[in-house]
């Protein structure tokens, strides 16, 4: 797998990343780098093991379904850059 | 352009469904926060449902045994080895910038769920798997705010997401599967089925092509439907919308999309997303450990399964001799056919049991608007009214018009010392109707020479007249016998 430019383009949407051209070039050679590290990987015959999903072995870390008080909402809405006293503010996202 | 019929004729309709159900827990997925409906913005919340950072989901055990009950419902296999995984995208209600969801090990797989349409068509509707998820919050886009208002009260309530496969052929079948899918929540008491308040949400994937074709169209996702008939009203206007454009020969514009169902006007539209380009990037969910689902566990949960609609449907039918009709009306709500089940427990007649609840009680419940845990009755009342009318103490329109209404005013008494107080017990014994007899027949001797003469339509006159003696109290029957013995003599 190479990263080109439309790739690029496409993961920085995705993430919603901004960067200016210079950036560009620096940014396609450091994830393909990055690629070309992991692919290091595929010299190792797999065959036969199973996909590891998770690096501890523990299994059902589950919570019986009990409530606990919750978050303030003062203190929800402390850090949010825009509020007002019931709701979080954004950007219009519809028409 | 072609009618609706003329265009079921020449295309065929292919819908699958994916309905959304909020689960009944206390506390949301993965944090505790409590999943409660309509309490102020943004109350129930906790640092895990905002995404602050360092924060790590865990697993609401009591979500999966919901999820496994519904997949044993619907006949599903239960995957043993399950993970989460996450599905990536930016929106303002989904702080994580990613849902947690289970994309490769959904835990049900298969099934199925019988259903028979109001014309009496019977199908079955194959699942393709029923997977856990979190809900997002709720956003509001208010025409005189310049911003969205963002509310994540509901942000991690758990949901299950049940998926048919492109099985459904008719409007009325997709009718009948989420009426069905509706019923087995609810008495599985997992969700409360509230379509209105979106704790049940059906999205309909809908294609059409021409009949004969193997190969499936190209399919639209439409959204928004708040009411059972209406998944169905836009069905039929999704239909018709993708017929016409292939009869005016513009099937190669219809797009995959989604688009929404307007309610008042029975139309669907298309929902302008600025965001092209669909690409959810699904990987495995690493803060939650994987969950391995036991044959032990499993067998707990099935030895607790509650009957199910269509087990009671079908011992109603078989085991009490009642018709079809009869056992649809009695277990449309898991309540009602319990009570009819307690019911059934203290009398053998059946069919008189069901008369008396889709009768009395049920317009009285409708009348009031009430659940039948509010009737102010007990099984054993009806039961002691039945057996009152069996024995003939009691005429039917009498149990129906007056002592029924008594006992809801006095719901303490037994129905039969509510009987004897408003005097309504029939007194057939021969003490109080032969000395009756005697004095009418006494009192009328040239009617009685009459009707040995022949006139034969007297006998009414001598029978009212015992009647009227008797207070009304006699059972008419059985004074027509003894007086009829009583004039032959």
């Amino acid at each position: 797998m190479k990263i080109d430019k439309e790739l690029l383009h496409k993961i920085a949407h995705l993430a919603r990343l901004d960067f200016n051209e210079q950036d560009e070039t620096k940014m396609i050679d450091s994830l393909n780098e990055i690629l070309d590290w992991v692919e290091q990987l595929n010299e190792v015959d797999t065959t036969g093991v199973k996909a590891l999903t998770h690096m501890s072995v523990e299994v059902n870390a589950l919570r019986e379904d009990i409530m606990l008080p919750p978050l303030p909402h003062e203190k929800g809405l402390l850090n949010a850059p825009r509020k007002d006293s019931d709701y979080f503010r954004v950007p219009k996202v519809i028409e | 352009m072609l009618t609706y019929e003329q265009a079921r004729q020449k295309y065929e309709l292919v819908v699958g469904l994916e309905v959304h159900a909020q689960m009944l827990t206390q506390s949301k997925a993965y944090s505790s926060d409590s999943t409660e409906y309509g309490s102020m913005p943004n109350t129930n919340i906790s640092v895990i449902t905002l995404a602050h950072p360092g924060t790590l989901p865990k697993f609401n055990k009591k979500v999966a045994e919901f999820a496994i009950k519904m997949g044993l419902a619907c006949h599903c296999n239960i995957s043993e080895y399950n993970v989460f995984d996450r599905k990536n995208y930016f929106y303002p209600d989904l702080p994580k910038g990613y849902q947690i969801t289970q994309d490769k090990t959904p835990i049900c797989r298969g099934g199925y769920v019988p259903v028979k349409t109001k014309n009496g068509v019977e199908s079955q509707v194959r699942l393709n798997r029923i997977h856990m998820e979190e809900d997002a919050g709720k956003s509001m886009h208010l025409a005189e705010e310049i911003e969205t208002l963002v509310d994540l009260n509901r942000a991690g309530v758990p949901l299950i997401e049940i998926v048919t496969e492109p099985d459904i052929r008719e409007p009325e079948e997709a009718y009948a599967y989420l009426t069905e899918i509706r019923k087995l929540v609810r008495y599985l008491e997992i969700c409360d089925g509230n379509m209105e308040e979106g704790s049940l949400r059906c999205d309909a994937n809908i294609s059409i092509r021409l009949h004969g074709e193997t190969k499936y169209g190209r399919k639209v996702e439409v959204k928004n439907m708040n009411s059972i008939r209406n998944v169905q009203r836009a069905i039929e206007h999704e239909f018709m919308r993708q017929v016409e454009l292939f009869e005016n020969g513009l099937g190669d514009t219809l797009v995959s999309e989604t688009r929404m169902f307007d309610a008042t006007n029975g139309q669907t539209y298309s929902l302008r997303s600025k965001e092209a380009l669909n690409d959810y990037r699904y990987f495995p969910e690493p803060d939650l450990q994987p969950f391995i689902i036991t044959q032990d566990y499993l067998n707990s949960i099935k030895t607790a399964m509650p009957p199910l609609p269509n087990f009671l449907k079908e011992k109603f039918m078989n085991t009490y001799g009642l018709p079809e009709y009869d056992a649809l009306v009695l277990t449309d709500t898991k309540e009602i056919a319990l009570w009819f089940e307690e019911l059934c427990s203290q009398t053998t007649n059946y069919k008189a049991a069901s008369n008396w609840m889709m009768g009395s009680v049920k317009s009285y419940l409708n009348e009031l608007n009430l659940p039948i845990a509010q009737f102010p009755l007990q099984p054993s009342q009806i039961a002691e009214i039945i057996g009152l009318i069996e024995q003939n103490k009691l005429s039917f329109s009498t149990a129906s018009q007056k002592l029924f209404p008594a006992l809801l005013d006095n719901p303490k008494t037994t129905a039969t010392e509510m009987a004897k107080k408003l005097d309504l017990l029939q007194d057939s014994s021969d003490d109080l109707i032969m000395p009756l007899i005697a004095a009418t027949l006494a009192k009328y001797p040239d009617k009685v020479q009459e009707y040995k003469n022949g006139k034969k339509g007297l006998l009414g006159l001598f029978v009212g007249e015992v009647m009227k003696g008797s207070k009304g109290k006699a059972d008419p029957k059985k004074v027509n016998e003894l007086v009829l013995a009583a004039l032959e003599k």
